[in-house]
């Protein structure tokens, strides 16, 4: 099957230029990824639009992931992995080799999908990055830190014992510690990157209520390999297959009426 | 059963004598030297030992002034080798990953960690106290803190392994830079096997002698500068073990005794952490 | 603090503002820390370097001064300032060489008791006691040679030895001459003693990555456990065993104070293994601060990077072999 090189984007409303500029928050141009010389991003281009979630679905290996991670250059941590295009936020190209990426990460926060709490108490989890950022009094701290933990509804589960350690959390519980650590530092988007695939049912459900409620303030992406949590909580859905943008467009669009053959066959679960 | 050849059966009786046979070997060869140890060791155990200097032949004294020198080299020696340690293992393992240095460092550190202890002292001889023209006990100390870089490099880059790059990928996400990434994350949670480490070394080298004997040599008096020749004692024992006077042989078993009882604390407390970390 | 939402874009530049100055300031940190780490790692490199070198320079008088006649003659007379190394060579293999014999075997066997025979709730505690055997300061080993064994062997095993060996030709030229109870013989079976642990404690966890699989398939097969030992399990870790042989070996050819207690320091070549000798650590260790005049101490350091060298070669040798099976495990 052959696929157009420009994906088919059925549900982008007409606007007038200089608004679009300011409604996306990061514009994909032509992506190139390679993992040593495995070309694993065949030049994608899409837009994030600011304060809604962008999914990103398709089978294991079709790129999704390392979309996510060009966006906040976490492949930069590795030897031989490079990106080619461009990749704007706020117009700004963040592939500029003179990208500050400490404060390009500390505006694009990241949710991985194993848990990543700190070896340190669930308080110092949040409060650290806090206080290498901002000069802040005890109790402006203490405030803060249960701001993200309410944020994240833990708090509830948390308050008597914030100075036990992270570790000592159950796998949800320790998630939404990671999610509320990463709000904590006000970014500006947050890149989850199959957030809920080691928690039970429950948890996720908990995890997609709390995604709902982030969206009003950031720019969210979300990389996930359910496709009901895909329809459940994004606004706009990205299939990718074999390093290629395939469909992009209204996520109630793409799983009622999908124009691509691929996508269809993805979604009800015909390969992938 | 025909398979089950008696032959088969003999054999494999043999093996299974002759394997418990080594281990009960190597346990009673331990027991008989503790036992030794102790019976002799303690027999000399007095107070006297930790409040008077080592005596001249013939005459009843202590080790004080030897106890003092070894703790004080010993200290001075981790205190100088272990951030080394602690930073070269740091480069292997963090900074300096996928670097092809990495693997002459690695290969190195390693040919280090097993040189013979000795070298190191004909080293620092050559080095330092040459240069200087007398012994110290910074001699004895810089050649303490050359056997503690390599183990502390060698436990440090190996447990710093072990931290899952995820850890370092949510750090890094966060914006936290390099060094933050290591000091509260890696770090943190690398840190019992890293403590681990530190006391191996620690008892590697208060039991050290061979590197000792011509760096920081031999004192028979008290001295609280380390800059001249400095008692300890490791080498009180060999110098005493090897005469012909009694109380001066005495003396040798309960500074081996004092040894190798701190040694064994310090080789317990750290496999002790070490377990504790694994088991969580 | 207000709270910033997405439309707040002038609050939003100022947050990056105050990080970017917070992080102009780590940057520096940063480069600092990176250099320390790169710094101390050259130390490392540096350091092996300086050994090296200081032994190479250190030796140049006694080299100019004999040539390679050092490494082929036996004389050692500081009275006449004239030295030559076999003695010293020869004694440091053969005393090796002794503790092999004995430590191979013993060690191996400790490691299959470990594995295989050892009931669970025991494996823990005596492998552990087996690893706090080789925490134990070599000093330790030396005055306990000196006063405990020495006199044991002299007393009841090496006159034994001498009346049923020493008449049997050829074999018999090891064990002649009076019973000291010090010397090489002595000094090889300490060595042995200090070196098993190493042997075990490498076997053992070598043995241990073999997979379970495929000792239960032997198993399976009717296989007793000396046969599932002999072509399962061996043939699997022979690589890593070598590598921990070679460690130990590495370590006997190097022991200065265990040996030189008991070995009785006289640099000559005897067939008994009864006699006294030296190996290079001891003579170094009960010379050195002694030795008057450049050559002798010159001789004395020579010696120290003839025993550089070889135990160089033999620990690049363990190192290669047991990071063939670390490969193979993490593969």
């Amino acid at each position: 099957m052959t696929h157009d090189a420009e994906p088919v984007t059925t549900a982008a409303p007409p606007r007038p230029a200089a608004d679009q500029d300011r409604a996306n928050k990061i514009a994909v141009r032509d992506l190139k990824f390679f993992y040593g010389d495995t070309l694993a991003l065949k030049g994608v281009s899409l837009n994030l639009e600011a304060n809604k979630v962008t999914a990103f679905i398709g089978p294991s290996g079709c790129g999704k992931s390392t979309l996510l991670r060009v966006l906040n250059r976490m492949y930069d941590l590795y030897p031989r992995q490079r990106a080619e295009g461009q990749v704007l936020l706020d117009g700004e190209n963040i592939l500029d080799p003179k990208t500050d990426l400490n404060l390009l990460r500390a505006r694009i926060g990241m949710v991985f999908q194993k848990p990543t709490p700190f070896p340190m108490s669930i308080y110092d989890n949040i409060a650290f990055g806090i206080k290498l950022y901002e000069k802040v009094s005890k109790s402006e701290l203490d405030g803060r830190v249960e701001t993200a933990l309410k944020g994240s509804a833990l708090w509830p589960e948390v308050k008597d014992k914030l100075g036990a350690s992270g570790l000592s959390l159950s796998g949800g519980q320790q998630q939404r510690l990671c999610i509320a650590r990463t709000v904590a530092l006000k970014p500006d988007v947050i890149l989850l990157d199959e957030p809920c695939s080691a928690l039970d049912p429950i948890s996720t459900a908990r995890v997609e209520e709390l995604i709902d409620e982030l969206k009003g303030q950031y720019t969210i992406a979300i990389v996930t390999h359910n496709m009901q949590q895909a329809a459940r909580c994004s606004d706009y859905t990205a299939f990718m297959y074999l390093g290629e943008l395939v469909e992009f467009a209204d996520t109630h669009h793409i799983f009622t009426s999908p124009t691509q053959k691929q996508t269809q066959q993805y979604i009800t679960g015909r390969f992938g | 059963m025909a398979v089950y050849s008696r032959k088969r059966r003999i054999e494999n009786g043999v093996f299974l004598a002759l394997s418990f046979g080594a281990a009960a070997l190597g346990l009673v060869a331990l027991v008989f030297i503790l036992a030794a140890l102790l019976w002799n060791g303690v027999a000399g155990l007095k107070p006297s030992v930790f409040t008077q200097m080592t005596p001249p032949p013939g005459s009843a004294g202590g080790l004080l002034n030897a106890i003092y020198g070894s703790v004080v080299m010993t200290v001075l020696g981790l205190a100088i080798g272990a951030p080394v340690g602690l930073l070269a293992g740091t480069y292997m393992a963090e900074h300096g990953r996928y670097a092809k240095l990495t693997v002459v460092v690695r290969f190195l550190n390693d040919i280090l960690l097993s040189a013979p202890s000795i070298i190191i002292g004909l080293f620092v001889y050559e080095v330092v106290v040459t240069r200087l023209g007398h012994f110290s006990g910074y001699a004895g100390a810089l050649a303490l803190a050359m056997l503690v870089i390599p183990v502390v490099a060698r436990t440090t880059e190996d447990m710093l392994l072990l931290v899952p790059n995820t850890l370092r990928e949510a750090a890094s996400a966060m914006g936290l830079p390099r060094s933050h990434v290591v000091w509260k994350v890696a770090y943190a949670a690398a840190r019992p096997g890293i403590v681990t480490g530190l006391l191996l070394a620690f008892a590697r080298i208060s039991g050290e002698t061979a590197p000792l004997l011509f760096t920081a040599l031999n004192n028979q008096f008290w001295t609280t500068d380390i800059s001249g020749p400095t008692a300890s004692l490791p080498t009180v024992i060999f110098q005493f073990a090897l005469s012909p006077y009694k109380d001066w042989q005495q003396l040798a078993w309960t500074g081996a005794l004092i040894i190798t009882a701190t040694v064994l604390l310090l080789s317990i407390a750290a496999r002790s952490l070490g377990s504790t970390r694994t088991a969580k | 603090m207000a709270d910033i939402t997405m439309r707040d874009r002038p609050a939003r530049r100022s947050v990056d503002a105050g990080r970017a100055a917070v992080l102009s300031r780590f940057r520096t940190v940063d480069s600092i820390f990176a250099g320390m780490t790169l710094g101390a790692a050259l130390l490392v490199l540096v350091l092996l370097g300086g050994v090296i070198v200081s032994l190479v320079i250190g030796s140049m008088p006694a080299f100019r001064a004999f040539g390679l006649r050092f490494l082929y003659t036996e004389v050692w007379n500081p009275n006449d300032d004239v030295y030559g190394a076999l003695g010293a060579i020869y004694g440091t293999v053969v005393t090796s060489v002794i503790a092999m014999v004995i430590a191979i075997p013993v060690g191996i066997g400790i490691a299959v008791f470990l594995t295989e025979l050892c009931p669970f709730a025991l494996r823990k505690p005596i492998g552990m006691a087996i690893e706090l055997l080789a925490g134990i300061p070599s000093i330790i080993y030396g005055i306990w040679g000196l006063f405990i064994f020495a006199p044991f062997l002299q007393t009841h095993v090496e006159p034994a030895l001498i009346a049923v060996l020493g008449p049997i030709p050829v074999l018999g030229a090891l064990f002649q001459g009076p019973p000291y109870g010090i010397g090489v013989l002595t000094a090889g079976i300490i060595l042995g003693i200090m070196v098993l642990p190493f042997i075990s404690s490498v076997s053992r966890d070598v043995f241990q990555t073999v997979p379970p699989v495929l000792k239960e398939a032997g198993y399976g097969l009717g296989c007793t456990t000396w046969e599932v030992m002999k072509n399962i399990v061996i043939p699997f870790s022979r690589t890593g065993v070598i590598g921990g042989v070679m460690l130990a070996l590495g370590r006997a050819l190097g022991e200065t104070m265990a040996v030189t207690f008991v070995i009785g320091n006289a640099h000559r070549i005897s067939s008994s293994i009864l006699l006294p000798g030296t190996t290079i650590s001891a003579a170094i260790a009960n010379e050195f601060t002694e030795a008057v005049g450049d050559l002798y101490t010159s001789s004395l350091i020579e010696l120290g990077l003839i025993l550089f060298v070889i135990t160089f070669i033999v620990l690049a040798i363990a190192r290669y072999m047991l990071l063939r099976i670390q490969r193979r495990a993490g593969a």
